[in-house]
C-alpha cells in the first residue's frame, strides 16, 4: 500500500480518531495519577505524528505544479453526485503544516493549566484539528460544508466549557455569526450544484456564469467568508470571542480559524466567481482598509491584552484580503500575484505570531489571572526570559523587518503601490498603528517599576512553556529571513490561479 | 375480493389479531408482572414487521375493490413506524413503572394507534384515510390523558379532542365537496376524472381542496393549525409525547402525499400555494416561539413545527425530488425527536419529569455519555453537519432551489439560523452551566443501549446518508 495515496485522510482521521480515544480514556481529578498521564500523552502523541504526516506531506509535496496533488477521489452520496474528494495546492499545504505545526503547541501550553475535564478539552482540540486540516483539503463543496460547520462544534464547546466569565454570550455570538454567514455560503453551493449537477469544485470554477448569479454568489461567499476572517463590519464577534476563549482556543482561533476565510476567498470566490469578485473588488478593498486604519486606532485604546491583540489581527487580517483582492486594480504584468502571495505569506506568518502573543499572555494570565493591562507594570524585572520573547513577538506584530510580519506586510504594500498611491498610503499606516498599539502595551506591561506585589512575586517561564515559546520564535525569524521555502511552495499555484482569475465567465 | 386482497393487507389483519390477544392476556397479568404485556407487546410488533417483510410489494397494488393501497412507499413508512412505536414501547417501560402508570392499555393504545397509521398509510380513498385517521387519533387522544389524576394532561387531552373534532369535521366536509364534485373516493379515480375533464378543475374542487388543507396541516401541527401542538407535548406524559412526536409523523406525511400527490396531483397549482403560506408561517412561528420557551417538551413541540415547515415547503415543490426531500426529512427528523425525548425519559424518574430547560444543567458532569448524546441530537435537529439532520435541510433547499425558489430557500436558512439558538441553548445548559442535580440516572441497560443507539445514529446516518437517499429517491418515483 503506497501511504502517500492516504496521506490526507490520514491526516485528517489520525487526531479525530485521537480525540474519540481521549474521551474514552477519560481523567480523574488528579493531574499526577496515570490515567491522566495517559491521556495527556495520547494527545500529545497524536498531534506531534500527525505534525510528523504532514512533514512527509511537505517532503512529497511538488513544487512545480499547481495541479492538486495526493488527490483521493471515492463516491460519498452518489445520488446528487457527492464525493469524498481531497487534494491540496499550493495554497492549502501551507495552512495545513500551520494547523499540524501549531496544534501540539497548543496541546503542550495547556499541559496542566486546565483543570476541569481535561480529557475533553484535549479531544475537543483533536477533533477540531482533523476538521480544520478537512477544510483545508476538500475538493468537494459538500464535503467542504461539513467540515467547516463541524469544525465549529468542539470550538463552541471549548469557549463555552473553558472560557472565561462572559464566556456563554461569547461563544453563543461566535456560534450563531459563524453559522448566519455559512449557511448562505450552502445556498450558493446548491444552487452551482443545479447549474452543473455536481458539487465538484473544479466543476463549479468551469461553469459558466452570468453577471447577475455571479454577483449573488459572491456575496453568498463574501458573507461566509467575512465573518470568518473577520472583515470590518462584521468582525465583532472576534474580540468577545478571544477574550473569553481559554488559551488554546484563542491560539487555534487565531492562527487558523481565522485562515479559513482568507482560504476560502482564494480556493472559492476568485475562481469560481471571477467577475464578481471583480465587480466587488472595491468594496473588499475598501473594507480592508478600514480594517487596517480604523480597527488599528480601536486596537491602540485596549485596555485589555487579549482584546488588544483581538483587534490587531482583524488589522492584520485587513491586509490578506486587501492583497487577495488587488487583483483587478494591478492589472496584468508582473506583480499581478504579489498581493494574494504577500496575503499567503501574511496568513501564516500572523498564525505563527498572534499564536504566540496569545500563548505570552495565557503565560501572564496563569500567573495573575488578569488580562488587563493596568494591572501589570515592571514584568520584565521578575521574568527576563518571558520578557525577551515578548518584545520579539511584539516586533514582528509591529512587523520589523527580519521578522515574518515584515514579509507579508511588504508584499501587499508594493501591490497596493502598483494599484494605487492612496492604498499604499492608507495600508503603510499600520506600520505605525501597528507599531503603536503593540510596543505601547509592551512598555506598559513589561517595563517601568514593579507595579505592586502580584508582579514582584512573579516565577519566570517554566521548561514547558519556554520550550513553547522558543519554537515559535524561531519559527517567526526563520520565515522573516528566508521566506523562500514557503514562497515556492505557492508560486506556480497563485501564477495559475491568477490566469484562471483573468478569464472571464461571461 | 380474492386471495390477493387479503395477502396486502396482511400486516393489518395479523396486527389486529395479535392486539386482540395482548388485550385479553392483559387482563390476566397483574401490576407486579406487567412487564409481561410489554414483551407481548414487543413481540406483536416484531411478528408485524415480518409480516410486512413477508409480503412486501414489489410494485404498487390497489385491492379491495380500490380502496387500499400497498407500495414501496407505504412499506418504508409502515416498517419505520412500527420500529418507532416499538421504540417508543421500550423507553416508556421505565418510566411508567416508576411512575406508577405501568398498564396494559398504554401498549394496547400505542399498538391501536399503530394500526390506524398503517391503515392510513395504504389508504387509497378518501374514507378509508378517514377511518385510519380516526383509528389513531382517538388513540391518541386517550393515551394524552392516560394519566387520569393529572390535570395538564386532561386539560391537555381535552383541547386535543375539541380542536381534533373540529379538524376532523372540516375534513369530512371536504372530503364530501370532492366527492360532489368528481363523483368517486378514490385517489386515482379522482386523478383520472381531473384529467379527463379538465373543467372540474374549477372553484368547487378548490373549495373542497382547501379543507382538505386544513384537516392536513392540523394533523402535521402546521401554523395557523397548530394550537394543540405545544399544549399536547407539554400536557402529556413524556412517553407519549415521545410517540405523538415520532410515528404519526409518517402517517401524516402518506396522509398528504396520497390527497394532494395520488389524488390531486393535477391540482398542484392550486394546493401549492396554500401549502406554502402554511409552510413560511410554520417556519416562522416555530423557530421563533421556541425561543422563548422555559419547558423543554412545549420547546421541541415548537420545534415539531418549523420542521414539519421544512417537510411541507419540500412538498410544496411538487418534484420527484421534493417529494424524496420530504421522506428524507421526516424519516430522519423523528430519530432525532425520538431520541431527544428518550433522553428526557432518561432524566426522569419518579415524581419528577425533567421538563424544564434547567433540567438539563450539568448534565455532562453527571452523565458525559448521555450529554454527548444530547448534543448530537440537539445538533442533528439544528441541521448542523456532520448530523442526519444537515442532509434533511439540504435535500429540502435543493428541492425548492431546483424548483426556482431561491427566495424561499434564503428563507429557510435564515430560519434554522434562529433555530440554531435554542438547540444550542440546551447544549449549553448540559454543559456550560453547574447543576443542583447530582442524582444518578437509574436506566435499565437495555433503554441506555438502544438511546446510544439512537443518539449515534444521526451521527452514523450523517456520515453514510447516501443508501437512505438513494431509497428515498426510488420510492419518490414510485409515488402516482
Amino acid at each position: 500500500m503506497d501511504f502517500s495515496l492516504y496521506i490526507l485522510s490520514i491526516l485528517i482521521w489520525m487526531p479525530i480518531v485521537g480525540g474519540i480515544l481521549l474521551l474514552v480514556i477519560g481523567d480523574d481529578d488528579d493531574v499526577q495519577s496515570s490515567r491522566s498521564m495517559l491521556m495527556r500523552a495520547v494527545a500529545l502523541g497524536t498531534t506531534v505524528l500527525t505534525f510528523l504526516v504532514s512533514i512527509a506531506l511537505y517532503k512529497w509535496f511538488d513544487n512545480s505544479t499547481a495541479a492538486m496533488q495526493f488527490v483521493e477521489r471515492s463516491s460519498w452520496i452518489p445520488a446528487i453526485d457527492v464525493w469524498y474528494y481531497l487534494g491540496v495546492d499550493g495554497i492549502s499545504t501551507p495552512l495545513i503544516l500551520l494547523t499540524t505545526f501549531v496544534t501540539p503547541l497548543v496541546i503542550i501550553a495547556g499541559w496542566d493549566s486546565i483543570k476541569v475535564r481535561p480529557a475533553q478539552y484535549f479531544a475537543a482540540f483533536l477533533i477540531l484539528e482533523g476538521l480544520m486540516i478537512g477544510v483545508f483539503s476538500a475538493l468537494d463543496g459538500i464535503l467542504f460544508y461539513v467540515f467547516w460547520e463541524a469544525m465549529l462544534v468542539p470550538m463552541f464547546l471549548i469557549i463555552g466549557v473553558w472560557g472565561g466569565e462572559r464566556r456563554i454570550y461569547a461563544t453563543l455570538k461566535f456560534f450563531l455569526y459563524t453559522f448566519l454567514g455559512s449557511v448562505l455560503m450552502l445556498v450558493a453551493f446548491i444552487y452551482l450544484y443545479g447549474q452543473t449537477g455536481s458539487f465538484d469544485l473544479f466543476k463549479f470554477m468551469n461553469a459558466p456564469l452570468d453577471m447577475t448569479a455571479q454577483k449573488l454568489i459572491f456575496i453568498a461567499f463574501l458573507l461566509a467568508f467575512a465573518v470568518k476572517v473577520p472583515m470590518f463590519p462584521v468582525h465583532t464577534w472576534l474580540p468577545d470571542a478571544h477574550v473569553e476563549a481559554p488559551t488554546g482556543g484563542s491560539v487555534i482561533l487565531a492562527a487558523i480559524m481565522l485562515k479559513m476565510g482568507g482560504y476560502g476567498f482564494l480556493r472559492l470566490s476568485l475562481p469560481i466567481v471571477p467577475d464578481g469578485s471583480a465587480y466587488f473588488s472595491g468594496l473588499v478593498i475598501t473594507l480592508s482598509l478600514i480594517a487596517v486604519v480604523y480597527i488599528g486606532f480601536v486596537a491602540l485604546m485596549q485596555k485589555d491584552m487579549k482584546k488588544l491583540i483581538a483587534y490587531s489581527s482583524i488589522a492584520h487580517m485587513g491586509f490578506v484580503t486587501l492583497g487577495f483582492f488587488l487583483l483587478w486594480s494591478v492589472g496584468s504584468g508582473t506583480g499581478a500575484g504579489l498581493g494574494i502571495t504577500g496575503g499567503m505569506v501574511q496568513m501564516v506568518s500572523h498564525g505563527l505570531i498572534s499564536g504566540a502573543m496569545f500563548l505570552c499572555v495565557g503565560v501572564l494570565y496563569d500567573r495573575m489571572h488578569s488580562r488587563q493591562i493596568a494591572d501589570y507594570g515592571g514584568v520584565a524585572n521578575t521574568m527576563p526570559k518571558f520578557a525577551g520573547f515578548m518584545v520579539l513577538f511584539a516586533m514582528a506584530n509591529a512587523g520589523l523587518p527580519g521578522t515574518s510580519g515584515f514579509v507579508g506586510e511588504f508584499m501587499v504594500i508594493i501591490a497596493s503601490f502598483k494599484a494605487n498611491f492612496w492604498f499604499a498610503f492608507l495600508a503603510a499606516t499600520t506600520l505605525v498603528l501597528g507599531a503603536a498599539y503593540t510596543l505601547w502595551m509592551v512598555k506598559r506591561v513589561l517595563y517601568g517599576e514593579v507595579a505592586n506585589n502580584n508582579v514582584a512575586a512573579l516565577k519566570d517561564l517554566n521548561q514547558r512553556e519556554f520550550f513553547v515559546l522558543t519554537i515559535l520564535a524561531i519559527s517567526v525569524l526563520a520565515v522573516g529571513l528566508w521566506p523562500a521555502p514557503l514562497v515556492d511552495m505557492m508560486n506556480v499555484t497563485i501564477e495559475s490561479l491568477v490566469q484562471q482569475i483573468g478569464h472571464s465567465k461571461l | 375480493m380474492n386471495l390477493a386482497d387479503y395477502i396486502s393487507a396482511a400486516p393489518e389483519m395479523t396486527l389486529l389479531g395479535l392486539i386482540c390477544v395482548v388485550l385479553i392476556a392483559d387482563l390476566f397479568v397483574d401490576d407486579e408482572h406487567r412487564v409481561l404485556t410489554f414483551w407481548m407487546s414487543i413481540a406483536t410488533l416484531g411478528i408485524t414487521i415480518w409480516t410486512l417483510l413477508a409480503t412486501a410489494p414489489v410494485e404498487r397494488v390497489i385491492v379491495f375493490d380500490g380502496s387500499y393501497v400497498s407500495d414501496p412507499l407505504s412499506q418504508i413508512l409502515k416498517v419505520t413506524a412500527v420500529g418507532f412505536v416499538a421504540l417508543a414501547f421500550l423507553y416508556a417501560r421505565d418510566y411508567l413503572r416508576t411512575n406508577d402508570l405501568h398498564k396494559g392499555e398504554f401498549y394496547v393504545l400505542g399498538l391501536f394507534g399503530l394500526l390506524g397509521m398503517m391503515i392510513m398509510i395504504s389508504a387509497n380513498s378518501l374514507l378509508t384515510m378517514y377511518l385510519g385517521l380516526e383509528t389513531l387519533a382517538l388513540s391518541l387522544y386517550t393515551l394524552v390523558a392516560f394519566d387520569r389524576n393529572n390535570a395538564t394532561s386532561a386539560e391537555a387531552a381535552m383541547k386535543y379532542f375539541v380542536l381534533g373534532a373540529i379538524a376532523s369535521g372540516a375534513l369530512l366536509y371536504g372530503i364530501s365537496w370532492i366527492y360532489g364534485v368528481t363523483g368517486t373516493l378514490k385517489f386515482d379515480e379522482i386523478a383520472a376524472a381531473i384529467v379527463a375533464d379538465p373543467s372540474l378543475n374549477s372553484l368547487p374542487l378548490w373549495f373542497g381542496l382547501a379543507f382538505l388543507i386544513v384537516g392536513i396541516s392540523f394533523k402535521f401541527g402546521a401554523v395557523p393549525f397548530h394550537m394543540w401542538l405545544p399544549d399536547v407535548y407539554q400536557g402529556a406524559r413524556t412517553p407519549v409525547t415521545l410517540y405523538i412526536a415520532s410515528a404519526p409523523k409518517l402517517a401524516a406525511l402518506a396522509f398528504t402525499l396520497r390527497i394532494l400527490v395520488d389524488g390531486l396531483g393535477g391540482l398542484h397549482d392550486v394546493w401549492a400555494d396554500m401549502i406554502m403560506v402554511v409552510a413560511v408561517l410554520s417556519l416562522l412561528v416555530g423557530n421563533v416561539i421556541a425561543i422563548a420557551q422555559t419547558n423543554i417538551k412545549r420547546m421541541l413541540g415548537y420545534s415539531t413545527i418549523a420542521h414539519v415547515g421544512f417537510i411541507l415547503l419540500a412538498i410544496f415543490c411538487g418534484t420527484d425530488k421534493g417529494y424524496a426531500a420530504a421522506l428524507f426529512y421526516t424519516l430522519t427528523y423523528i430519530v432525532a425527536a425520538a431520541g431527544s425525548f428518550g433522553i428526557i425519559i432518561l432524566l426522569s424518574r419518579r415524581g419528577f419529569d425533567a421538563e424544564n430547560l434547567s433540567d438539563f444543567k450539568g448534565l455532562n458532569a453527571r452523565s458525559p455519555w448521555f450529554a454527548l448524546m444530547m448534543m448530537f441530537l440537539m445538533f442533528s435537529l439544528a441541521g448542523v453537519p456532520p448530523f442526519i439532520g444537515f442532509f434533511g435541510k439540504l435535500n429540502v433547499i435543493d428541492a425548492v432551489l431546483s424548483s426556482g425558489y431561491p427566495g424561499l430557500a434564503i428563507l429557510m436558512v435564515l430560519a434554522s439560523v434562529v433555530g440554531a439558538f435554542y438547540y444550542l441553548r440546551v447544549i449549553w445548559y448540559m454543559y456550560f452551566e453547574q447543576g443542583e442535580d447530582q442524582a444518578v440516572l437509574q436506566a435499565s441497560t437495555d433503554t441506555r443501549l438502544v438511546l446510544s443507539l439512537n443518539g449515534v445514529a444521526v451521527l452514523a446516518l450523517g456520515i453514510v446518508p447516501g443508501w437512505l437517499w438513494a431509497l428515498c429517491t426510488q420510492i419518490a418515483l414510485s409515488i402516482r
